[in-house]
């Protein structure tokens, strides 16, 4: 019934697409003739991916959405036709964030269900286990879910991806915003004593200065211990006004709730990874009994690179929406969820741009050498044959007390040692299909 | 000199004979095997030559000397740590040496660990146990710059001889090399356990006193097998550093220690074979049931967790079915059939089985 108009409109697709690639310089035989077998996880009709996730364990609350969400668009693709006709699978596996596992089910993924590439996989400890090997095996890693600049290795590892900001980038954008909105206030650090904490305060240095801020303020703590009520107490003996915090939401909602108990009340600067709203307010509210709330994160200052869950009028965050009642409405839908969304369909914008019958190699060098645009993020992405880093940068925003986050100032990028400059793109809006 | 040659006919006895004939046996089989099967079952099997291990190290102090442990994923922790800070220090180390040094370190810490544990009993040597477990990660952290924090240090495995061939799979290497030291471990443990030592080791556990009155030193004769079984977990640790590929303290947590007392409780308490056939079920189960949660089509609440429901199901069915383990099972079935064929062995009482010797078929 609908077959016909259907065939036509995917002709008509497939042919501007053809002259659109051809007006790039590609090779118009790329997304001409007919599906071969290509690679290994490619056949005729379907192209099978694989991710190690942390779906059970102590890094599951929150980031255990991640992966039914890339899935629920995946699946919300391959119902609208798939991607050159092929339909994507995707396995993920519960590593529970312990590199043992994830040693063993990468090689499962590689070796046993021969997936054509690596998605999303979670975590710095459990990604740094098999990075090698991957790479030895030459199979495309795109989109480490860990904000570790370690993924940026393009000697070593050229078939490995970052998506997320590095932290030191952030660490510089939220300084720089503390020199020009909180000028002249003491300022504390609370940071995760490891990569994440360590590259973050990285950042936050070189834009407030080292020296500015004494040994005094800068207090860590590990995953490990929840008892941080030293840390916090001394925060308020340093005297800081203002504390930037790289931590994640469970440390960031233990912190709010402990120096509400002791009458400390700082302005907040915290990272977008432990600062997404809804997981934190659960938190609040399981950690206090229900005493507290939502109520404790006023006034937060923080960043993004995604749309925002409760920012309805954006067009990304609406297409998510929908995807998300129409697969997943079990989940609650949050920062996990369009975090999950856009890796996806940042995937397949390059499965698009690698042409019909794309080998693991020429995927790869597709993704390096294409300038992905009119994706949901706020900044462009950093991919270059010399450069894996993901999103470059980030935008400010601040909590108010509903919950609602509003995105404040210009969008800033940066790199590690370079520069922070203003992003003057303007956003994008979705293809009306949902599909790039 | 009649004391070299009596002690030359005991070494020369026909246990010792008998288990060198079976390692061999053991080490042409799995040889052949592990050359039939890919890559990433090669991969599997090294994983279960390294939990036996460890899971036989547990075996010889929990199961024959009565001294329960709950830190010994701590144990192996230190085992992989050495290996990896002795190859981050000098990456051509041969795996021999590598696997040496980190037998040896754990071993000394095991028998500083060793001393503590002689004094406590029951509840509080796993409580002491128990701390080893749970605060050895937390000095990874704590001293970064040597330990590498979270994140860990990486190991590259060790690659294939030339000689073997430019294809030739790094993972049937692997599984070469950790086989190889399984056999031997099993081998040496076997001895061990026919022979005084042993013997003492089962006495202490049966009864203290009674074995004090018997002339064996109870406290020594603890220490030794805190030290055997800490050294076999070192082993088992170094050789977990190579097939992981990074040694991180996400990796030593509790959960390892209590699988591997799982794995020799439902392998059979007490018997080497059943630390094997306890790691078999160690790596298999797991690895049939991870891709339930992307291939069921149920809510994620209950896909992500079935896997781990469905392993603490086969465990309980396990312990309902066959409460001596599996080891156990097997070894009723055997008597059974022997007693049908009208041969007990040790002259017996029919269709008793003496559940913990590690080799009561003689």
């Amino acid at each position: 019934m609908m077959g016909g108009s259907a065939l036509r409109i995917r002709a008509i697709a497939i042919l501007s697409l053809t002259g659109l690639l051809a007006a790039c310089g590609t090779s118009a035989d790329n997304t001409s003739g007919t599906n071969t077998a290509s690679a290994p996880g490619i056949t005729a009709t379907t192209i099978t991916i694989g991710s190690t996730q942390p779906l059970t364990g102590r890094a599951a609350p929150g980031y255990s959405e991640i992966s039914p969400a890339s899935n629920a668009y995946f699946n919300y693709v391959n119902d609208h036709g798939g991607i050159f006709g092929r339909k994507i699978t995707y396995y993920y596996y519960d590593d529970g964030y312990n590199p043992t596992n994830t040693a063993s089910l990468t090689r499962k993924l590689i070796l046993e269900d021969k997936v054509f590439a690596l998605f999303s996989a979670l975590g710095t400890p459990t990604h740094l286990a098999v990075v090698d090997y991957i790479n030895t095996q030459k199979v495309p890693d795109l989109f480490v879910s860990s904000g570790c600049n370690c993924w940026n290795d393009v000697s070593n590892h050229p078939y490995t991806f970052g998506f997320q900001p590095d932290y030191t980038i952030e660490g510089k954008i939220l300084g720089q915003y503390i020199n020009q909105n909180l000028s002249g206030k003491k300022v504390g650090y609370f940071f995760q004593n490891d990569e994440f904490g360590l590259d973050g305060v990285k950042g936050l240095d070189a834009s407030l200065g080292a020296s500015s801020v004494p040994d005094a303020a800068r207090q860590n703590y590990v995953p490990t211990n929840t008892s941080i009520g030293p840390q916090i107490a001394a925060l308020q003996a340093s005297g800081a006004q203002v504390v930037a915090g790289f931590s994640i939401p469970a440390f960031t909602a233990l912190a709010l709730l402990q120096a509400a108990k002791i009458g400390y009340h700082p302005v907040w600067v915290v990272s977008n990874v432990g600062t997404d709203v809804p997981t934190l307010t659960g938190l609040l509210k399981r950690f206090s009994g229900s005493a507290a709330g939502g109520q404790l994160i006023a006034g937060m200052v923080t960043d993004n690179y995604l749309p925002y869950s409760s920012d309805t009028s954006n067009p990304w965050t609406s297409l998510f929406k929908r995807i998300h009642d129409q697969y997943i409405s079990t989940l609650p839908f949050d920062g996990n969820v369009i975090y999950g969304m856009a890796q996806a369909y940042t995937f397949v914008q390059v499965l698009k741009a690698a042409g019909r019958n794309p080998t693991r190699a020429s995927f790869v060098k597709s993704l390096e050498t294409t300038r992905l645009s009119g994706g949901p993020g706020f900044v462009p992405f950093g991919y270059s044959p010399s450069n894996h880093l993901g999103y470059l940068g980030v935008q400010v925003a601040t909590i108010a007390a509903d919950g609602t986050v509003t995105t404040t100032g210009p969008v800033y990028q940066s790199s590690d040692s370079g520069p922070i400059v203003q992003f003057n793109g303007s956003p994008s809006t979705p293809p009306t299909s949902g599909i790039p | 000199m009649r004391a070299v040659s009596s002690r030359f006919e005991r070494l020369a006895s026909p246990t010792l004979g008998r288990n060198l004939l079976l390692a061999l046996g053991a080490a042409v089989v799995l040889l052949a095997l592990s050359s039939q099967i890919g890559a990433y079952d090669d991969y599997n099997l090294t994983a279960v030559a390294i939990f036996a291990i460890a899971a036989a190290g547990l075996t010889v102090l929990t199961g024959l000397n009565g001294q329960l442990s709950l830190g010994h994923g701590a144990l192996m922790a230190i085992g992989a740590y050495t290996a990896s800070i002795a190859l981050k220090h000098n990456h051509q180390l041969p795996v021999i040496v590598v696997l040496v040094i980190a037998v040896l370190s754990t071993g000394i810490i095991g028998i500083l660990f060793g001393f503590a544990a002689a004094r406590l009993r029951g509840p509080y040597l796993a409580g002491a146990t128990l701390t080893l477990a749970v605060a050895l990660p937390q000095v990874a952290f704590r001293y970064k710059s040597i330990f590498g924090g979270e994140s860990g240090l990486t190991v590259t495995p060790p690659p294939p001889p030339d000689f073997l061939g430019a294809d030739f799979p790094p993972e049937r290497w692997l599984a070469w090399i950790a086989l190889a030291a399984a056999i031997l471990t099993m081998l040496l443990l076997a001895n061990l356990l026919r022979s005084a030592p042993g013997r003492a080791f089962k006495a202490v556990r049966d009864n203290e006193a009674a074995a004090a009155l018997a002339g064996i030193d109870v406290a020594r004769t603890q220490v030794l097998a805190f030290v055997i079984s800490a050294a076999c977990a070192g082993l088992a640790g170094a050789l977990l550093a190579y097939w992981t590929g990074i040694t991180a303290p996400a990796g030593f947590t509790l959960a390892l220690s209590l699988q591997l007392l799982t794995a020799i409780v439902i392998g059979g308490l007490g018997s080497l074979a059943g630390a094997v056939w306890g790691s078999i079920v160690l790596v298999f189960v797991p690895l049939q049931t991870s891709g339930m949660a992307s291939r069921l089509h149920l809510p994620s609440s209950i896909s992500d967790n079935l896997p781990l429901a469905i392993y603490g199901g086969i465990l309980v069915i396990a312990m309902l079915v066959a409460p001596h383990g599996i080891q156990g099972a097997l070894r009723r079935i055997f008597t059974f059939g022997r007693a049908r064929w009208g041969r007990t062995p040790g002259g017996g009482q029919e269709g008793v089985v003496d559940w913990d010797d590690p080799a009561s078929d003689t």
